[in-house]
């Protein structure tokens, strides 16, 4: 088995997710009766080019995570459809098949290595178990390559190593499956500064070499901005609005992402924040809001916002650049237009 | 300096014994004015919550060797005990954590907290603790502050529950407030906001506040001066602007490099090489020379000067002295 | 490749020497002092019970009407004669054979047993666990001891009952403990990362669970040791158990019972073997915990 070939082309998406759907129940009680559900991930599209860069940002509850997961199967979609380089994942492809060109670093770096393996077992585990030629041989490489020399590393148990260290383990372990897209979930928010600016170059590297396409999901706005060709936005289970990464810096179009954006910290002494963005916290997953979601947290909020759920559309004439807000829609009955609103 | 310091440590030295010493504060020399906001910046191990901890008397008697002197409001930390202590820590000093979900107890209300601690403080009846707990709720911004009162914490967001902690930290109305990365828990439309309360109400209450955070613009938001701390030492302070604008020690460029504001795309990073020093011995030398890319051999031999560059602006590196060496 | 070249040369000397997990909890248990001399009296105790025929003793079944319930340090008695004259120190080695098999058997069979129910459950969760844990949980209805008592009396007595009995016993705490430890690892993200590879439900539990939970179910079953060897000589006290004139620790204590008014020491020997084997593998167990607890 070798890596897998290219086959829909350069322009065919790698990854297409089409109104992915996941919802969790919460049970309680004696009998065990559904009382709630977390709306984690509510109707959630998007495509990933071949060999581009796609951040995902959003706060907690935003369901950037859960989406991750539903792309590589660790959760089982509710609802929508997962489609990798054409084929349709449950129809053409297995989920195994799937997992061959997809391959996910997490965050915890220490929780995603198995204390009782030593590093090489651990890179070598995937090789091994599918089959792939000298697994451990391949493990060293690739050691060698995330900068941890083999002879030095290869026997040591993850609580021997650094935090950095360890996280170079995860991406040398996700490169063993010789993957095509690589989810990298929060993988380097646990870093201290200094180390993740080491495993960021390395990330873009390794990119070049392996000819990868990265999902990169992260809170921090600067890495997303850094890393990323393009970018999208969720908010509560949606996506809010999604674009290339220099637009969607220097021209949001979302009122949650411009508050995002300002509510970063400003770098500048001279020109401190002076007012938060956004009041209160991040609504409960659990019965979002009715229409926008964002409506109880947006200044522009009207009633259209709680009545209606915007679309996705395209803004300014730009093809590449959607934003879902009933101000982008002259035909909403919004009475503010996003570029009055903007000003 | 004609006023007496807030806070004042002097050649602070602590050691942890145990199956190995780790040498964790290296001989820091720190000031704090009454009424100014520090920001203490570092890394993991860099030695900045354990800085915090000797402030309050929390580390392990039994396990920690202590040299130098702390002192606050002129007083030797080192010297309280019994009562005094105990007046000391929530009365003079208090402390904001990181997760507020852990540092509040669960089983009483925010309300009922609060009270408790003005109670033991101050000596005043329920009732009128009661009030102050109010009071404090509707200063640090908390909506509808008398059903607040009643609420258990995990009844609230994690935003609510870390201004009632500071609620509760501020009760007593301390002279100096102590922040261990009170916000990193937190998203970042929610952090902002606890940045400007925090500095709305050191302003309104004139308390000396260090704040301790590893992320350089959260430092920068809120605090009057800077510390960076590096391998249980600071290597540079000054005034925030100062620092910023002009950084002088080779960590504190790099740190600043490594926020990525404003880092071109695509391009290579000027990642820091390597990770911090292990601490098992105290150092004799300069700690950053092995990930300095501008280390001369002096640094590998002997500590480094702290070198004052004017306007309480010092850096602990030989290169200091010089012009800016690059931009 | 400059990446490798700078990581490489700082962290060389802060990373211990490499070594083994388990040569880890080695030398971490040899550091407990109370732990190892346990261990020891344990072992003692085994090979003194594996080796009683040839550690020239005398008879443990012959009976003497004349040298009934001698004191200890009677001379060719060191530890006394029992009610029916037979040699209290034979009796107590020869009968460490039954009392230790009957009480580490069950404990052997419930740990296989009650751990593959427990792994299941756990891994597989949703209702595989429903179904098993909710059987389980029906067995915590009982108190052991009755459940034990009630086991044995349908089977009728007897050393083979008794094991089966006690097996039954045991299975559930064990399934419980097993049931958690695999839950809390299959949350962790490395058995994500283990399935994102395309490892299967068997191949993961093989290499990435077992070597994590069966740990912690091995430190609880060793501290159920003692539990078992308390139950198995209670139903030899009552009788259904191992049956006279086999030596077992419980039956000597029930047929000593007459005795103690006559000669109290040799009538609370078989009890005080039964409490210091009990107390040697409960702190065993304990010490097994600390040593296995890798947070450094």
């Amino acid at each position: 088995m070798t890596r897998q070939e290219d086959r829909g082309g350069p322009r065919q998406p790698l990854l297409i997710a089409k109104d992915l759907k996941r919802h969790f129940p919460i049970r309680s009680g004696l009998l065990n009766r559904q009382t709630a559900t977390v709306h984690a991930v509510d109707g959630v599209s998007f495509d990933v080019k071949k060999g581009e860069v796609l951040g995902i940002v959003g706060e907690s509850g935003c369901g950037k995570s859960t989406t991750a997961r539903l792309m590589i199967g660790l959760i089982e979609l509710d609802d929508g459809q997962i489609i990798f380089d054409g084929d349709v994942l449950g129809e053409d492809i297995t989920l195994k098949e799937l997992r061959r060109g997809v391959q996910m670093v997490f965050q915890d770096s220490y929780a995603s290595l198995n204390p009782r393996l030593t590093i090489l077992d651990s890179v070598a585990f995937g090789p091994k178990i599918n089959g792939l030629e000298d697994p451990e041989g391949k493990a060293r490489n690739l050691l060698k390559r995330v900068g941890l020399e083999p002879d030095r590393f290869a026997h040591r148990y993850p609580h021997e190593l650094s935090g950095g260290q360890r996280q170079r383990v995860n991406i040398a372990r996700a490169l063993a499956m010789e993957p095509r897209l690589v989810i990298l979930d929060e993988a380097v928010s646990a870093l201290d500064k200094s180390v993740e600016a080491q495993v960021l170059n390395l990330l873009n590297e390794l990119r070049e070499e392996f000819g990868l396409t990265y999902i990169f999901i992260s809170h921090d706005l600067n890495v997303v901005r850094y890393i990323s060709d393009r970018v999208l936005v969720m908010y509560l289970g949606e996506v809010v609005e999604v674009g290339p990464a220099e637009a969607i810096y220097h021209n949001q179009a979302h009122p949650y992402t411009s508050s995002l954006f300002a509510a970063m910290p400003s770098m500048d002494p001279d020109n401190r924040t002076e007012e938060p963005p956004l009041a209160g916290d991040p609504p409960n997953p659990i019965n979002p809001p009715s229409g926008c979601r964002f409506h109880t947290r947006c200044k522009f909020a009207e009633s259209v916002c709680s009545a209606a759920k915007p679309k996705l559309s395209v803004i300014g004439g730009d093809e590449t650049h959607l934003a879902a807000c009933h101000m982008m829609d002259p035909a909403s009955g919004h009475s503010q237009s996003f570029r009055e609103a903007a000003e | 300096m004609s006023e007496t310091p807030l806070v004042e440590f002097k050649d602070l030295v602590v050691r942890f014994k145990g199956d190995r010493t780790v040498h964790a504060i290296n001989g820091l020399n720190l000031n704090l004015k009454p009424g100014e906001m520090l920001g203490l910046l570092g890394e993991s191990g860099s030695g900045k919550s354990v800085t915090l901890k000797t402030l309050l008397r929390l580390l392990p008697p039994k396990r920690t060797d202590l040299e130098g002197s702390v002192k606050v409001l002129g007083t030797d930390v080192m010297s309280l005990s019994g009562r005094a202590l105990a007046k000391y820590r929530g009365g003079d000093v208090s402390m904001v954590f990181q997760e507020p979900a852990l540092a509040l107890d669960p089983v009483y209300t925010i309300g009922d907290q609060i009270a408790e601690a003005v109670m033991r403080h101050k000596g005043i009846s329920k009732l009128a603790a009661m009030d102050v707990a109010l009071d404090m709720l509707t200063r640090v911004r908390i909506p509808s502050p008398e059903r607040r009162l009643k609420n258990y914490p995990h009844e609230m967001s994690g935003g609510m529950r870390q201004r009632a902690m500071i609620a509760l930290a501020l009760a007593c109305r301390p002279k100096l407030l102590l922040a261990d990365e009170p916000t990193t828990a937190l998203d970042a439309t929610v952090q902002i906001q606890i940045l400007l309360l925090l500095r709305e109400l050191q302003k309104e209450f004139g308390m000396g506040v260090i704040f301790v955070t590893h992320d350089i613009g959260v430092a920068v938001e809120v605090s009057d001066r800077i510390a960076v701390m590096y391998a249980g030492n600071i290597v540079e302070t000054g005034k925030t602007r100062d620092v910023i604008k002009n950084p002088r020690h080779p960590y504190t460029r790099g740190l600043l490099a490594a926020n990525l504001h404003g880092a071109v795309k695509g391009s290579r990073l000027d990642a820091i090489p390597g990770s911090p020093p292990p601490l098992e011995e105290a150092p004799s030398n300069c700690s950053f020379a092995p990930r300095c890319s501008l280390a001369r051999p002096e640094c590998w031999k002997a500590l480094p000067p702290r070198i004052d560059i004017g306007n309480g602006h010092e850096a602990a590196c030989v290169l200091a002295a010089e012009a800016a060496v690059t931009a | 490749m400059s990446m490798a070249a700078t990581e490489a040369k700082a962290p060389a000397e802060q990373v211990a020497k490499t070594k083994g997990y388990w040569s880890g909890v080695l030398k971490r248990f040899s550091r407990d002092p109370v732990a190892v001399t346990c261990a020891v009296i344990v072992l003692l105790l085994i090979l003194a019970a594996i080796f009683a025929p040839y550690l020239g003793l005398n008879d443990p079944y012959k009976a003497s009407m004349i040298k009934r319930l001698k004191p200890i340090g009677f001379p060719g008695f060191p530890l006394g004669t029992d009610e029916q004259g037979r040699d209290m120190l034979a009796r107590l080695l020869y009968g460490g054979r039954l009392t230790l098999f009957v009480g580490l058997m069950p404990v052997v069979f419930a740990f296989g047993i009650g751990s593959t129910l427990g792994l299941i459950a756990g891994y597989a969760g949703g209702w595989v666990n429903t179904i098993i844990m909710r059987t389980v949980d029906v067995f915590f209805a009982f108190p052991s001891v009755l459940l034990a008592i009630a086991i044995s009396g349908a089977l009728g007595a007897g050393i083979v009952n008794s094991i089966v009995s006690l097996t039954i016993v045991f299975i559930p705490p064990i399934a419980r403990v097993a049931e958690s430890a695999t839950s809390s690892v299959r949350a962790l993200d490395y058995i994500d990362a283990a399935r994102a590879s395309g490892g299967n439900a068997l191949t993961i539990i093989r290499v990435h669970v077992l070597g994590n939970v069966l740990g912690p179910i091995f430190v609880y079953a060793t501290s159920l040791t003692s539990v078992c060897m308390i139950l198995a000589a209670g139903l030899s006290f009552l009788g259904i158990g191992v049956r006279p004139p086999e030596p077992e620790w419980g039956l000597m204590l029930n047929t000593l019972r007459t005795a103690i008014y006559v000669n109290p020491w040799v009538a609370a020997l078989p009890g005080l073997m039964i409490f210091i084997t009990s107390l040697c593998l409960n702190l065993l167990s304990d010490g097994l915990r600390s040593a296995m607890n890798v947070k450094d």
